[in-house]
């Protein structure tokens, strides 16, 4: 299958090696290494078997087409303008590699450079790179930057911060023998605890301070410019964990004084897909350039003068560093990234500030409906962007399955990610522009239903025992 | 010259417009405290549709990809990418579902990466696997936690700190190692390409986390002493790493789990073609033996037969812990899952000799022309290097300038300057998806261009003359990065100040 070898020219080929037969060319590898039989894999299907197979399988998942979707949590769902795939998906793109020959790569380079410019643009750094795997390998090599620049050893990372964000981070840290250290939220409005981190940073060795803005709970970091003073006084870098869209119209990094911003690029054009691949943007400070992981792209000229884009400061990278490198990173995400500066392209900066301010409307429309049901309330007080806590007097795994019987998939039950018994009556509801306000309607019908039906079985519990007592 | 994007459009234009918002509104001071607003305007580009999709295409036009041509990049395995395999990932059944779904509806889902660990672990010989990794680098720091955690179970983590990598390795392995935390000792090649087996048992010691190896190595060479290497690092106490990136070359031939590696990476974008995406996205799925497999990430799927159900299955106490976001890139995963089910055993098989049998032909060509050094005599498996070290004594041309003049030949030049271990060293992959015209033409290219080298050696001076645009100053880039547009606007404004007259003083 996609050979294009006829046997004629096989042989042909066989005699210009000079070998009999194509086993002759494995003649390097021991007779016992070599496999006697064949591997035992189902055998090779048709382009026609495949799609069975596959349209089987797929629709064995329930798809966000069919299903309206209040998950987030990282993963959100947007509207993808119809051109992001068309132009995308082309084989020039969609077939290259790694630009090493600029010459005959300058669309993917001034792409690449473009993608550059629009995430500094978006996060007010001075710098970014051409894309990480994700948000969260991305904040893990911002804090080993971060333990490298400072020469220190504590990663200081809030509670309210994305969990498989710290579980990443403290992967990476642990590996080098540096520790990531917990910092408590507030109960009440959800925002990082400033008392407890100005202790922790009295308490020395801190190489960064992180802040997710808005937080894993959506939550609004309000006192985030306090926590980069307190952090900076301390000799401290501030790593701030950003969501792409909202910085249209939410502070931005760059304006909080942050030293690095990373984050999950997705929500800019890209599928959800079971979680990836997604995209990692990293944006820095001028001063932190050469310390940079990954690939970055610069301008400059050809022998006549004309504009052209060249890979930069490739010293800091593995294939020419090696072990001194500032990254191991190689292959990385530049078809998301693409997808990425085409989605914003077509989006333009208004554009942008209409899907955040539709975020920001509907998620506080869904949150008023939601609080009108009785025992239904926001767990934390401060200020949310698209995504919010919400405590259900429900068990979350039943209403869970109400949604799923009405044809909604619902929010995430916090008890899936968060240790802890406050966690059991919690679902973290996520509402982007993609819901329509009758899917937001019947979502809180049906949350409303499922709190009703589990009073009436309560107090029919309730009933019963009395009777039995 | 092409226009960026801040070249185009013009204030107030539009291109995609998002719904009305069809909710009652609430003034935006209740929702968001002005402290927490943007304040800064955000400069983006304003265009219409039809400028985005002109600007694009037009950038499309001025980039190489196995589409266009024929793409030998050494160690890259830059083969046809099906079209199959985009269109089932974009069926709305894995392109559009959440990672935080119940389990119950994504059973697909589950079911195809349940499987695909099975292929893999199938075809390189392993008792497990994990294919959350994001890229091959991301599985080599994946694979050099497992050794940790492993050393570390046996209580001689703190003991146990050096990695031995061999000096024809990829950058990522070294630097893999370091981010790991690792010590690196470089093993020489000997004269016929191998590790040499003598230097590494004086490397091996208490000290020996392990190896890590390529085979086919970077020269394109098996590793014929693979077992007594497998034996020293096994006898020190250590374990042997696999770095998947050659594996294209045998397929269903034979198995790292075969030949004594303990840790396998696959890079899906090369070996199960899936397509590079101008640097990106990949997949780098881990394959363990079963000493390592308490010590995988989470979480990993199971199958539950009494109830005929997939399920997430989180980690134990042992695991490294999570180094990716999910469960990777289930985008890649599913591109990969349909091309070996498209090949099946036999298919794979073919991949493999195809491999083999397209770059030990166009060496066997190449040679044969006798225009340029190859620094061993051996046969290839599904690459070769071969050396401008003839032309750089004869003209003073280097590997560069040969892959410069081959853009001018309408190919993309193989892999330059790598491996180390080879003076000027041109690395050449041509996949099993060539054809026979394609590799004659190549081979033609290639041996014309010795002969200008010798006869005309200018011409390589100024190469690429057919190229949208002409050899690139890099150290210009180097010297002044200007990484954005607004560095750009910066630039020019400091440009025209100095140009201006007295414009010091202003």
């Amino acid at each position: 299958m996609f050979l294009p070898h006829t046997e004629n020219e096989r042989q042909e080929m066989l005699r210009t090696i000079g070998v009999d037969t194509l086993e002759d060319l494995f003649a390097d590898i021991p007779a016992t290494l070599r496999l006697k039989a064949r591997l035992d894999l189902p055998p090779s299907a048709s382009e026609a078997q495949i799609w069975q197979e596959a349209r089987r399988l797929a629709a064995r998942n329930r798809d966000l087409d069919t299903y309206p979707c209040f998950l987030g949590a990282g993963a959100y769902d947007h509207l993808i303008p119809a051109a992001v795939s068309a132009l995308v998906s082309r084989g020039e793109f969609l077939t290259a590699y790694t630009p090493y020959q600029a010459e005959v790569s300058q669309g993917e380079l001034q792409a690449m450079w473009e993608y550059q410019s629009m995430m500094v643009e978006l996060t007010g750094m001075d710098v970014a790179n051409s894309s990480m795997y994700d948000g969260a390998t991305a904040l893990a090599e911002a804090a080993m930057l971060a333990a490298t620049a400072t020469g220190r050893s504590r990663v200081v990372v809030p509670q309210n911060v994305h969990p498989e964000y710290r579980e990443v981070t403290a992967t990476y840290l642990g590996a080098r023998g540096l520790q990531l250290v917990d910092l408590p939220f507030e109960g009440l409005t959800g925002e990082i605890d400033l008392a407890a981190l100005a202790k922790e940073l009295e308490a020395g060795a801190v190489a960064a301070v992180v802040i997710q803005n808005p937080n894993f709970f959506g939550i609004i970091e309000t006192r985030a410019k306090e926590a980069v003073e307190l952090a900076h006084k301390a000799g401290a870098l501030l790593i701030v964990v950003a969501e792409p869209i909202s910085l249209a119209i939410l502070t931005s990094p760059g304006e909080l004084g942050a030293d690095i911003a990373v984050g999950n690029g997705q929500p800019l054009g890209n599928q959800i897909a079971f979680g990836g691949p997604h995209f990692g943007f990293f944006a820095a400070r001028h001063e932190l350039l050469r310390r940079l992981p990954g690939r970055l792209v610069g301008e400059t000229v050809d022998r006549q003068g004309r504009r052209g884009f060249v890979l930069a400061l490739q010293t800091r990278e593995q294939h020419i560093r090696r072990e001194k490198a500032t990254s191991n990173i190689c292959t990385n995400q530049a078809l998301n990234a693409l997808t990425a500066v085409v989605y914003l392209a077509l989006l333009g900066p208004e554009g942008l500030k209409e899907i955040a301010h539709a975020c920001l409307q509907k998620s506080h429309y869904a949150a008023e409906k939601l609080q009108q049901i009785p025992g239904c309330s926001l767990a934390f007080s401060g200020s949310f962007y698209q995504e919010f806590v919400l405590a259900v007097p429900v068990d979350t795994g039943e209403l869970d399955r109400r949604l799923l019987d009405a044809g909604i998939i619902g929010p995430l039950p916090l008890i899936k990610l968060l240790p802890g018994a406050e966690w059991e009556d919690k679902v973290l509801v996520c509402v982007t522009e993609a819901r329509s306000r009758a899917e937001i309607d019947r979502f809180a019908g049906v949350v409303a239903d499922a709190v009703a039906a589990a009073r009436t079985a309560r107090s029919e519990e309730g009933v019963r025992k009395g009777r039995e007592g | 010259m092409a226009k960026t994007i801040f070249e185009w459009g013009a204030p107030g234009r539009r291109a995609y417009r998002p719904p009305a918002v069809d909710v009652p509104e609430k003034p935006v001071w209740e929702m968001i405290p002005p402290a927490a607003r943007r304040n800064t305007p955000l400069q983006l580009p304003e265009l219409s549709e039809l400028e985005v999709v002109r600007h694009y295409t037009s950038l499309s036009h001025r980039n190489w990809a196995v589409d266009v041509g024929f793409y030998p990049l050494g160690s890259c395995t830059m083969k046809y990418n099906p079209r199959i395999n985009e269109a089932v990932a974009a069926l709305p059944g894995f392109s559009r579902i959440h990672p935080y779904q119940p389990e119950e509806t994504v059973q697909g889902a589950l079911e195809l990466v349940y499987r695909l660990e099975q292929y893999l672990c199938e075809i390189t010989g392993m008792d497990a696997a994990t294919l959350t990794p994001a890229a091959g680098a991301h599985g080599e720091f994946l694979g050099l936690l497992l050794m940790q955690a492993y050393h570390r179970h046996r209580g001689e983590e703190k003991i146990r700190r050096q990695i031995i990598v061999p000096d024809s390795a990829h950058g990522t392995n070294p630097a893999s190692a370091a981010l790991a935390g690792y010590e690196v000792l470089v093993v020489p090649s000997n004269h016929e390409g191998g590790v040499d087996v003598d230097e590494l048992r004086r490397l091996v010691g208490p000290a020996t986390a392990g190896l890590m190896l390529t085979n086919p190595n970077t020269l394109g060479l098996f590793e014929k002493e693979i077992a007594k290497i497998a034996e020293i690092i096994h006898a020190a106490g250590g374990l042997l790493y696999y770095d998947g990136a050659n594996m294209n070359a045998i397929l269903g031939v034979c198995r790292p789990g075969d030949m004594g590696f303990d840790i396998v990476h696959l890079n899906l974008h090369k070996t199960f073609s899936t397509p590079h995406g101008g640097g990106g996205p990949g997949a780098g799925a881990i394959g363990v033996t079963g000493r390592l497999i308490p010590f995988l990430p989470g979480p990993r799927v199971e199958y539950d037969a009494a109830s005929g159900t997939y399920r997430l299955h989180q980690a134990g106490p042992l695991s490294v812990g999570k180094v990716k976001e999910f469960y990777g890139h289930f985008g890649v995963l599913v591109r990969a899952y349909t091309y070996i089910r498209m090949l099946g055993a036999t298919g794979l098989r073919q991949v493999a000799e195809g491999a083999v049998l397209n770059a030990n032909y166009l060496q066997a060509r190449l040679r044969a022309a006798g225009v340029y050094a190859f620094p061993y005599s051996r046969r290839c498996m599904h690459e070769f290097v071969f050396s401008a070290r003839r032309q750089k004594e004869e003209s003073g041309l280097r590997a560069m300038d040969l892959a410069k003049r081959i853009l001018d030949y309408g190919y993309h030049p193989p892999t330059v300057a790598f491996p180390l271990v080879v003076e000027e060293a041109l690395m050449c992959e041509p996949s099993e998806t060539e054809t026979k015209e394609t590799l004659d033409g190549f081979a033609d290219a290639l041996i014309a261009i010795a002969r200008e080298a010798r006869e005309a050696p200018a011409v390589f001076r100024e190469a690429p003359h057919t190229t949208p645009v002409s050899r690139l100053d890099e150290v210009r880039a180097n010297r002044n990065p200007i990484l954005t547009w607004r560095m750009r606007q910066a630039e020019g404004k400091a440009v025209q100040a100095a140009s201006r007259p007295g414009g010091e003083d202003k």
